[in-house]
C-alpha cells in the first residue's frame, strides 16, 4: 500500500539508468542535457533524505552551474568531435577502461557499505552550540561557525578557478571581454526575457540568502541565481559581459574573501582562536561575511560562466 | 470539508499526471521536433498547472501557496521561452535542408 519505497526505489534505478545512458551517449551535447537531468534526479534523493541544503546547492551549482560550464566545453569542442568520434579505441584500451572505473566504482561501494552504524557524527555537538552563533540552521551554523575554515578555503578555489580559466586567454587579450558570443535578435524572446526575469531571480536570490540563517537556503545558493540571472543578461546582449583588467570588479571578487579571511585574523586578538568570533557578535559578524561573500561568489561565478577572454580591451 | 478538498486535490493531481505521461508519449512518438514541442507545452502548461491547483489546499500557509503558483508562473515562462527558442532553430534548419 505504501507508495514512498516505490517511489525511492523508482529514483534509484532512474539515476542508475541515467547515470549509465551519460556514459554511453556518444553526442558530448546530448550527454550534458543527460548531466543536467541527472543532478535534478540527484536532488530530488537529497530531498526524499531530508538534506534540503545539499539538494538546493545540487541543483544550483551541480547541475545549472556546472551544466552551463558543460554546455560551453561542449559547444567548443564541436568542431573537433567528428575527428574524436572516428577514433575507435582498441579493444585492450576499452577493457582496461572499463575494469579500472568498475574497481573504483567497487572501491567507493565498499567503503560505504563499510561505514560503521550508527555513522560517527558530530550532529549532536552542533545542536548543543548552536545556540550560540545566533543563527536557526545548522547547516549554515557549520559551513560559517563550526568549519568557517573549509568555507573560506571554498571561496579561495573559486577565485583559483577563474584565475585558471581566464589564464587560458592569449597575451595580447590579457584585460580584455570574455568571449561570450551572442546571436541574440535584438526584438527576440532572449532579449525578453533578460529584461523581464532578472526581477524575480534578484528578487529569488535575496530570499535563498535570507533563508539561509533559519532554514535551507544559504549565500552560495544565492549567489548561484544571481549569477545565472547576469549570465541571463550577458548572453542576450543587453549588458555585454565587462572587462576583465578593471579595478572596480576585481575589487568585488576578492572583497569576499578579504573580509572573511580579516575577520579570521581579527578573531585571533578577540576571541582567542583563528575564523572565532567574539561572544555576541557571531551573528552580526557571520551577516556582514555572507553578505560580501554573496557578492563575490555571484560575481566569479558568473565570470567563470562568461570565459576566457577573447576580445581585447581596445576593441 | 476536509474531505472534499481532498478529494478535489486527488481528482486535480491525478488529471495534470496524465498529462503529463500524454506529453511523454507525444515527445517519444511525434515524428519532429515541432509537434513534440507542441506535446511537451501540454505537460508544463496544463499538467503542472493541475498539480499546482490540487497541492494548493494542501499547502497550509499562504507563503506555501505563493511559492507553488511562483513556480508554476516560473516554469511557464521559461517553457515559453525555450520552446520558442528550439522551435526556430528547427525552422532554420528545415529551410536550410
Amino acid at each position: 500500500m505504501n507508495a514512498v519505497p516505490v517511489l525511492d526505489v523508482g529514483l534509484v534505478l532512474l539515476t542508475l539508468a541515467l547515470a549509465g545512458w551519460i556514459i554511453g551517449a556518444r553526442d558530448t551535447f546530448a550527454a550534458v542535457v543527460g548531466f543536467v537531468a541527472y543532478g535534478i534526479i540527484l536532488a530530488l534523493i537529497w530531498v526524499r533524505l531530508h538534506a534540503l541544503d545539499i539538494a538546493l546547492t545540487e541543483v544550483a551549482l551541480g547541475s545549472g552551474l556546472t551544466g552551463v560550464l558543460f554546455l560551453g566545453a561542449a559547444s567548443r569542442l564541436r568542431e573537433s568531435e567528428v575527428a574524436e568520434r572516428a577514433f575507435v579505441p582498441g579493444r585492450a584500451l576499452r577493457v582496461l577502461a572499463a575494469v579500472f572505473s568498475a574497481g573504483v566504482a567497487a572501491a567507493i561501494a565498499m567503503a560505504v557499505l563499510r561505514l560503521p552504524d550508527p555513522a560517527p557524527t558530530l550532529a549532536p555537538l552542533v545542536a548543543k552550540n548552536l545556540d550560540s552563533t545566533g543563527l536557526g540552521n545548522p547547516v549554515t551554523g557549520v559551513l560559517m561557525a563550526f568549519r568557517a575554515t573549509d568555507t573560506l578555503l571554498e571561496v579561495v578555489v573559486l577565485l583559483l578557478a577563474l584565475v585558471g580559466a581566464w589564464s587560458l586567454a592569449p597575451d595580447r587579450l590579457w584585460g580584455g571581454y570574455p568571449g561570450l558570443r551572442h546571436y541574440a535578435d535584438p526584438d527576440g524572446v532572449l532579449v525578453y526575457a533578460a529584461r523581464r526575469l532578472p526581477p524575480f531571480g534578484i528578487l529569488l536570490g535575496l530570499y535563498l540568502f535570507y533563508a539561509g540563517s533559519d532554514g535551507p537556503g544559504g549565500e552560495f545558493q544565492a549567489a548561484t541565481v544571481l549569477a545565472a540571472m547576469w549570465l541571463l543578461v550577458m548572453l542576450a546582449g543587453v549588458r555585454p559581459a565587462p572587462a576583465i583588467g578593471g579595478r572596480p570588479l576585481r575589487a568585488v571578487l576578492v572583497v569576499g574573501a578579504a573580509v572573511f579571511l580579516a575577520v579570521g585574523i581579527a578573531g585571533m586578538f578577540t576571541a582567542g582562536a583563528f575564523l572565532a568570533y567574539p561572544e555576541g557578535y557571531a551573528k552580526s559578524l557571520i551577516l556582514t561575511i555572507e553578505v560580501v561573500l554573496t557578492l563575490s561568489i555571484a560575481a566569479t561565478l558568473g565570470l567563470l560562466m562568461a570565459g576566457a577572454p577573447e576580445r581585447s580591451k581596445d576593441s | 470539508m476536509s474531505f472534499a478538498l481532498h478529494v478535489f486535490s486527488v481528482v486535480c493531481i491525478s488529471a495534470g499526471c496524465l498529462f503529463f505521461i500524454a506529453g511523454t508519449v507525444g515527445l517519444l512518438r511525434f515524428p519532429d521536433t515541432l509537434t513534440r514541442l507542441h506535446a511537451l507545452t501540454k505537460a508544463d502548461n496544463l499538467g503542472l498547472g493541475l498539480i499546482v491547483i490540487g497541492l494548493l489546499p494542501q499547502a497550509g500557509r499562504l507563503s506555501s501557496g505563493i511559492k507553488l503558483i511562483s513556480v508554476w508562473v516560473l516554469v511557464l515562462f521559461a517553457g515559453a521561452m525555450v520552446s520558442q527558442m528550439i522551435g526556430r532553430i528547427a525552422r532554420r534548419r528545415a529551410v536550410d535542408r
